[in-house]
């Protein structure tokens, strides 16, 4: 992957004639690259104040240009402090822009609107310096008051952005000082190691639109879709031009957007972004390949329609950019009875419990046989929540155990089961008391590509001796019947962690989380493993360094296979496409997968698109 | 006499090919190569293999044979035809155990292929054979069509004829009642129900249950059918005598109402036994049927709901072609036993 550097850049004033001749020079550039609006740096450079753009590397493209893209679903708001949907996110994710930014394709922070920061022997302080110069996309000068303005609203408990939780470092929250015009403080409560990946998505918003509705307490009615592109700002590459409910959101270029590419043309390229919307994924395979639409895989491509598009391209290419951060698993209902179980649940639940029985069951999984039947190939087996697509994280010295029935049949041998002839003469699974085992697995009825791994499962279960049946639910259902009701035998679900660091799924792993699955709800840990595992994530949330983190992090892998809480499945790979002509296509792993890079996409001319 | 005998040959050739084509049904078991729910995951959407009987070189072979398919390399779904490995096909060969009629255990099949699979309708996402779950799911779809199409038609006898008896007051309630369940939409009503049983259920309780759920939703039809011709046969002289006589309701209901009745309940099973298979279909093409990996006429086609399937694997729209020579023999049954019915009466 290519590595972005960075560079400041600046202009000093000198005496008024070599500014007019720098203007002249500028204007001349700026007359021959017609397509682009005309540039203000004359007036910036006419006040006299410096601008530090970011520079990227990165393949050179021209000016001009709009690209077509299609959302499945509309996004519901343009306010980053009410948007909770994935679709409202990514338009957001469009027109602001962050203090420090994960970059997509090395999965590391850079600095973004913040041009450096340090941080303080003890690790609480930190000190971040804003880039100067910039502006907002209606031109209004951002200092550091925006900032001390953006970090009060995610952290004002009457707000309830979403955000505020993720601020919260050592049980308080953190706070915020200004030490000049440009130059801000942050204190946490505790020492957090990846606090710098808290800033990735945190938009800057404009104190002076926002301040006023925020002081009436009307914040949650502005930057609706309704309103109109001028009473919204931000940083982002691009600004609102037009939205149409049902059809389109167009998007326009933001002239004073704070990036350049290495021969110093102001990010970015393209004049417009529409966004179409489609209803369903077979109408976005449908609008692409009759090249409506000039990339696929905002959200990712399903493993089908990529190999139908990718059999007869027409002008476009499709890429797989490798195993994302999704990992599938299967797990077994271990929650606490309570003693008022009936006797058949009583048995299940001992079954459940003995990590022989679910090692059996990891070791007679199909693996192979998942990934190439359910997502024909494209995709990668797992054996930990780490997916192959997170090469930082991933503990390299995992056993990965190939496929035995053997072996798997020693293991129940070894916890006391036993087979018997069953009626048709195949041989039955029993318990040591001599119950068959029997016992569902509820997945849910709207993905396909899970009900599938679950029938894989129950036919590998079947060579065991195991009757399973695959039960669908609605996916409310399923839900409540997991994380409320708590009546389920074995489910099949699937998370995608929002980042690559491993605290992005915290909640999973500690016994306390809200996503601990297996045994939700638990006032203490209830195995010695998992009271091991909530110990080492506190102490890798201490931790400074990576290599102290990852160290702690490959313990808790080895924890985890070595219990079989979750048995992992496999992951998808994420298929995305896009015609010859986009330039700069480098789809990532890491959502947003196709316009990660929006400001560097290009549109090829004619002469110049090659296939890829 | 003419018109009864031409009558009665084609009878004779309708219950034939009834006949025949249940049996194949019921004996699934044999004419299917392979056990329905066994999965060949090297052969995932597999084409129809063609049976040849002429090699490349134009010699006849006596036995049929096959070319194997290999899927290609790196491809998921691409298959070469392996023309230089001809597999001949085996009759009567032993492979998988099944039961006749649910009772007798056998494992002799018409025919196979050893240790490669034959496909001659193509296999599924699972690489399950296609042909061997038309012929099983032949036998869950028609079974399921049968028995609710009895259980409708009983309620709808007992019903009927109760209230063509009763008259008056019993009449009225139950007549209300059967418009009562022909204005309910039966889809939706059974997704309701469906929605508040527990969803744990063994793949025969499931079975079973669509078989009640569909027939007692029902019986209102033959229900209103029945009555009218309970209320007409009512009239009839010789029942009148009868009951002149001192004969008793359920003498006259036995001896000489219900006869007449018999008709009309052949030919309303002849149509309603297909609009049963459909419903059953129905249920299961949207999930609420019989679970995996038991295969029915409706499960069967459910993958289709898929865009990508629908465009790519041709051969799995067949079951829904396997319907049609059923419900073509159960309507031409119907019509024969009508004619036959309206020819008989004087």
């Amino acid at each position: 992957m290519r590595e972005i550097s960075q560079r400041i850049r600046g202009f000093r004033g000198g005496p008024p004639w070599v500014a007019a001749l720098f203007l002249l020079v500028v204007g001349l550039w700026v007359g021959n690259s017609s397509s682009q609006p005309k540039q203000p740096l004359a007036i910036l450079e006419a006040t006299g104040t410096t601008e530090e753009l970011l520079t990227l590397s990165g393949e050179i493209g021209h000016p001009g240009g709009r690209l077509v893209v299609a959302f499945r679903a509309e996004p519901k708001t343009l306010n980053p402090l009410t948007a909770g949907d994935a679709p409202s996110r990514q338009v957001i994710g469009l027109m602001q822009s962050d203090l420090i930014h994960i970059n997509r394709a090395t999965q590391l922070t850079e600095p973004a609107l913040a041009k450096s920061w340090t941080v303080s022997k003890d690790g609480l302080e930190y000190v971040l310096k804003l880039r100067e110069g910039l502006r907002f996309s209606d031109g209004h000068a951002v200092d550091a008051d925006d900032l001390l303005f953006s970090f009060q609203l995610y952290l004002d408990e009457n707000v309830h952005a979403p955000q505020r939780d993720l601020l919260i470092v050592g049980g308080k929250p953190i706070t915020l000082r200004k030490l000049d015009s440009h130059t801000i403080a942050l204190d946490l409560a505790k020492p957090y190691g990846a606090a710098e990946r808290l800033f990735d998505g945190l938009a800057i918003l404009p104190k002076h639109l926002l301040d006023g509705p925020y002081k009436q307490g009307k914040l949650d009615q502005s930057w609706t879709l309704s309103v109109a592109g001028s009473q919204i700002a931000g940083l982002g590459p691009f600004r609102l031009k037009e939205y149409v409910a049902g059809q389109r959101l167009v998007l326009e270029r933001n002239p004073y957007y704070w990036k350049e590419d290495s021969k110093g043309a102001r990010l970015p390229y393209l004049n417009e972004l529409v966004i179409l919307f489609v209803p369903n994924a077979d109408a976005e395979v449908i609008r692409f390949q009759s090249g409506e639409t000039d990339v696929i895989g905002i959200s990712k491509v399903s493993a089908d329609n990529f190999s139908a598009l990718a059999r007869q391209p027409r002008g476009y290419t499709m890429a797989d950019a490798g195993p994302g951060l999704e990992y599938n698993f299967l797990f077994f209902n271990l929650n606490d009875l309570g003693g008022k179980a009936s006797p058949d649940l009583a048995r299940k639940r001992e079954w459940f419990g003995n990590v022989t029985f679910r090692k059996a069951v990891s070791l007679a999984v199909d693996r192979a046989a998942i990934v190439r039947l359910v997502y024909q190939g494209r995709g990668a087996p797992l054996w930990g929540p780490v997916t192959p697509g997170n090469h930082r994280w991933l503990n390299e010295a995992l056993p990965h155990q190939s496929r035995s029935l053997d072996g798997a049949r020693g293991l129940l041998r070894s916890a006391g089961f036993d087979w018997k002839k069953g009626p048709d003469g195949d041989p039955l699974l029993v318990d040591s008391s001599g119950f068959p085992v029997e016992f569902s697995i509820v997945v849910s009825s709207s993905n396909a590509e899970r009900t599938k791994m679950a029938t894989l499962i129950q036919d590998d279960l079947k060579q065991l001796g195991m009757r399973v049946q695959v039960v669908p639910l609605e996916f409310r259902s399923l839900l409540d019947r997991v994380m409320q009701s708590k009546e389920y035998d074995a489910c099949v679900l699937g998370l995608v962690s929002f980042d690559a660091d491993p605290n992005s799924d915290i909640n999973v792993w500690l016994s306390s989380g809200a996503s601990h699955f297996w045994n939700l709800g638990q006032a203490k840990p209830s195995t010695p493993w998992e009271a091991e595992i909530d110990q080492l994530m506190e102490q890798q949330l201490d931790s400074r360094t990576f290599d102290q983190r990852k160290h702690i992090y490959d313990r808790i892998q080895v924890i985890i296979n070595d219990n079989q809480p979750f048995i992992f499945l496999a992951s998808p790979d994420i298929l995305t496409g896009a015609k010859n002509t986009v330039g700069n296509f480098h789809p990532a792993a890491l959502e947003p997968y196709v316009l990660w890079n929006a400001e560097q996409l290009f549109l090829r001319t004619s002469s110049e698109s090659t296939p890829r | 006499m003419k018109g009864s005998m031409r009558s009665g040959r084609k009878l004779f050739f309708c219950l034939a090919i009834f006949g025949g084509l249940h049996f194949v049904i019921a004996f699934a078991g044999f004419f299917s190569p392979y056990d329905p729910t066994t999965q060949n995951r090297d052969w995932p959407y597999a084409p129809p293999m063609r049976i040849h009987w002429f090699d490349a070189a134009g010699h006849f072979h006596l036995r049929p044979f096959f070319y194997p398919l290999r899927i290609q390399e790196g491809a998921f779904n691409e298959y070469q035809q392996d023309t230089t490995h001809p597999i001949a096909l085996s009759f009567f060969v032993s492979d998988a155990r099944y039961r006749i009629l649910g009772i007798l255990p056998l494992r002799i099949h018409l025919f196979g292929a050893g240790e490669t699979p034959v496909f001659l309708l193509g296999s599924d996402s699972y690489g399950r054979d296609l042909f061997s779950r038309m012929l099983f799911g032949g036998q869950i779809s028609l079974l399921a069509g049968l028995l609710a199409a009895g259980l409708a038609l009983s309620f709808g006898l007992l019903i009927g004829s109760l209230a063509a008896y009763l008259s008056g007051w019993g009449d009225e309630i139950l007549m209300r009642l059967a418009e009562l369940f022909l204005a309910l939409p039966w889809l939706y009503l059974l997704f309701a129900i469906r929605a508040f049983l527990p969803l744990t259920v063994s793949p025969v309780q499931a079975f079973l249950l669509i078989v009640i759920l569909i027939g007692t939703v029902g019986w209102a039809r033959p229900a209103r059918l029945i009555r009218g011709v309970v209320l007409s046969a009512k009239e009839r002289d010789y029942v009148r005598a009868a009951r002149g006589f001192g004969a008793t309701g359920s003498y006259l209901l036995r001896r000489h109402i219900l006869p007449e009745t018999w008709s009309v309940v052949l030919t309303q099973a002849a149509i309603l036994v297909p609009q049963y298979v459909l419903a059953e279909v129905t249920l299961s093409f949207l999930g609420l049927g019989v679970p995996e990996p038991l295969p029915s006429w409706g499960n069967l086609l459910s993958s289709l709901q898929q865009y990508s399937v629908l465009t790519s694997y041709w051969w799995m729209y067949l079951p829904s072609l396997a319907m049609v020579p059923f419900f073509v023999s159960y309507l031409i049954l119907a019509s024969a036993l009508q004619e036959r019915a309206e020819g008989s009466k004087i």
